[in-house]
């Protein structure tokens, strides 16, 4: 069995700053991390790998250091990885982003392909389902938790909804995005680093790749980013300084003008 | 690019309209008057027929309904081949999605199969006359706003975060067409199989559906003065982040980036400073009263009533006097 797992490097976005003249993030400085979630489906594709074997290939698009964000998760256990990357990927939205890595994964092959629910820096958890409809395969999305049965070649999957879950199944392939909570991930562990550094990270490019220009990078994305603003605030403002009667009464006047008590 | 009119997709679970959709109906009628199209809702279910008209009379000029055993609960695919094969007989410019669990795998699967945009969880949304759709949405923890378009390309797709658009007021005598629709199903694509759906148990009640919400925060070490005004006012409590990890309280009643989007009519909130990520998900709130002792927090800045006060007081003063004067 084959299984692919999509991650993204993401900035760590607790510490994300915005710069208040240009309006723009202030990337410097600001650590890059595997997405929470995408490292929770590295953990579900190791821990399957174990209970009825498998390849585990990490795929990420990005820039050249994404790289680093590959060699985590190899030393995770992953046991081979690739980087797409290419200028011609840039500028991608959402739904382009998704042919280009639905196209790489065609080239590798899988039986399955994990992915993070979302990343923490566009939060749009829609890449996942996106190359899932390119490939023209099933998917589940929000797993709670994941099972494998080897002897039926079927997989049960715990789907989270936010009042209820259903247990799914699905034989054959499948996509499926995971929860950061679904699992604990494994720390990286000495041989695995001591191996990895062994290992090749591979390069894909668009020349590697069937793709159309004009299905990728900017002139490939539906959306475009028409303006981008920080927050701003109209609201009639009265702030009053007060001894806590006369403030639980002024707030009990305003509730009754209100016709809320 | 022949498109017209403004669709939402009425999500229903266990054949009750959800919220959401309400919410829906209402930015739609909002998008189709500058517009000048129709709002139609997709219902989309298992013997749920009779639920159309309750979406007319929440703003729907145009029902489309499939009935269909398929549809009983939600699973992706027979969801995903009803609305495309609507979407291509009927040509709609705009689809709008809840931005839910169930939206936000639907939506995605969708602008793939249809070729065109999708924008995740946005928190407005404006057109122009020729039926252009400008869809904003945080980015980056609620620190920047990002104004989304999708110029050459339809259907326009968004999911929308719930509980930041105004339902309309509901009227009984609103008068729309209800079509009903045949699909049909591939079944051969129907790969995955619910083998048992178990509904959670909470009882908690639902903070995004609370008029009044007394949220506590740092400032607020004991909660059950808050339960009890809360309880009095007909409400219930909301939490910050700080005290839902302190374990003051359970992760069901967070408001803000990382918890839920509330707009009750009175958010009241006590000893709560006011994060970015905090306000986010509370700023659309009819009528917000702050208490804090300190001045310059910046939840001050979107009160309509701002009382620098000791909260933990306020709110123990409140309790007693709601009670000695019962309104």
């Amino acid at each position: 069995m084959k299984i692919i797992v999509c991650i993204k490097q993401v900035p760590n976005t607790t510490e994300i700053k915005i710069d208040p003249v240009t309006n723009t993030l202030k990337r410097d400085g600001v650590p890059s991390i595997i997405n929470p979630d995408d490292k929770s489906a590295i953990e579900a594709a190791l821990s399957l790998k174990e209970k009825c074997g498998a390849t585990v290939t990490v795929l990420t698009m990005g820039p050249m250091q994404a790289e680093k964000a590959l060699r985590e998760a190899l030393a995770m256990g992953a046991d081979e990885a690739f980087l797409l990357t290419d200028r011609a990927f840039a500028g991608s939205d959402t739904l382009a982003t998704s042919t280009i890595i639905a196209a790489a994964i065609k080239k590798l092959g899988a039986d399955l392909v994990f992915c993070g629910r979302q990343a923490i820096d566009g939060d749009t958890a829609q890449v996942g389902p996106q190359i899932a409809e390119h490939l023209d395969i099933p998917q589940i999305t929000y797993a709670a938790a994941i099972d494998y049965d080897c002897e039926r070649d079927v997989l049960r999957v715990k789907r989270q909804f936010e009042d209820r879950y259903q247990v799914l199944e699905v034989k054959g392939k499948c996509l499926v995005t995971v929860l950061s909570s679904m699992t604990k991930p494994r720390y990286m562990n000495v041989w695995d680093i001591v191996e990895q550094d062994e290992k090749e990270i591979s390069f894909i490019t668009f020349a590697d790749l069937e793709l159309n220009r004009e299905d990728i990078g900017l002139n490939g994305s539906p959306t475009k980013v028409k303006s981008t603003a920080t927050k701003q605030f109209d609201k009639t403002i009265e702030t009053v300084e007060l001894d806590p009667e006369s403030a639980a009464q002024t707030i009990v006047d305003a509730l009754k003008a209100r016709h809320l008590i | 690019m022949n498109n017209k009119n403004i669709w939402v997709f009425c999500e229903q679970r266990d054949g009750v309209i959800q919220d959401v959709a309400l919410e829906l109906l209402g930015v739609a009628s909002e998008l189709a008057k500058t517009t000048n199209e129709k709002v139609c809702a997709l219902l989309l279910g298992s013997k749920i027929k009779k639920q159309a008209k309750e979406l007319i009379a929440y703003g729907a000029d145009q029902v489309l309904v499939v009935d269909h055993k398929n549809l009983e609960t939600f699973v992706t695919e027979p969801y995903a081949q009803a609305v495309t094969q609507l979407a291509k007989q009927y040509e709609p410019s705009i689809i709008l999605f809840g931005a839910t669990s169930i939206g936000r795998d639907l939506a995605p699967r969708l602008s793939a199969r249809l070729k065109t945009g999708l924008t995740a969880d946005c928190t407005k949304l404006e057109a122009d006359e020729n039926g252009n759709l400008f869809m904003t949405r945080p980015a980056f923890g609620g620190n920047l706003f990002a104004t989304i378009i999708c110029p050459d390309h339809r259907p326009q797709m968004s999911t929308v975060r719930p509980g930041v658009m105004k339902k309309m007021e509901r009227d009984g005598k609103r008068k729309g067409e209800i079509i009903e629709c045949e699909i049909n199903f591939d079944q051969s694509k129907f790969a995955v199989s619910v083998i048992e759906e178990v509904k959670a148990c909470s009882n908690v009640a639902k903070i995004e559906d609370a008029k009044i919400l007394v949220s506590c925060g740092r400032g607020i070490k004991d909660i059950t003065p808050a339960f009890e005004v809360a309880g009095k006012l007909k409400g219930t409590v909301s939490a910050s982040r700080a005290l839902v990890d302190a374990g003051v309280t359970a992760h069901d009643r967070q408001v803000g980036q990382t918890g839920k989007t509330v707009r009750p009519d009175a958010y009241l909130a006590f000893g709560i400073s006011g994060a970015i990520q905090h306000l986010a998900g509370m700023e659309e709130s009819e009528f917000i009263v702050a208490v804090n002792t300190d001045k310059n927090a910046p939840i001050f800045k979107i009160a309509n009533l701002g009382i620098v006060s000791d909260a933990a007081a306020v709110l123990k003063q409140l309790n007693k006097i709601i009670e000695n004067k019962p309104c």
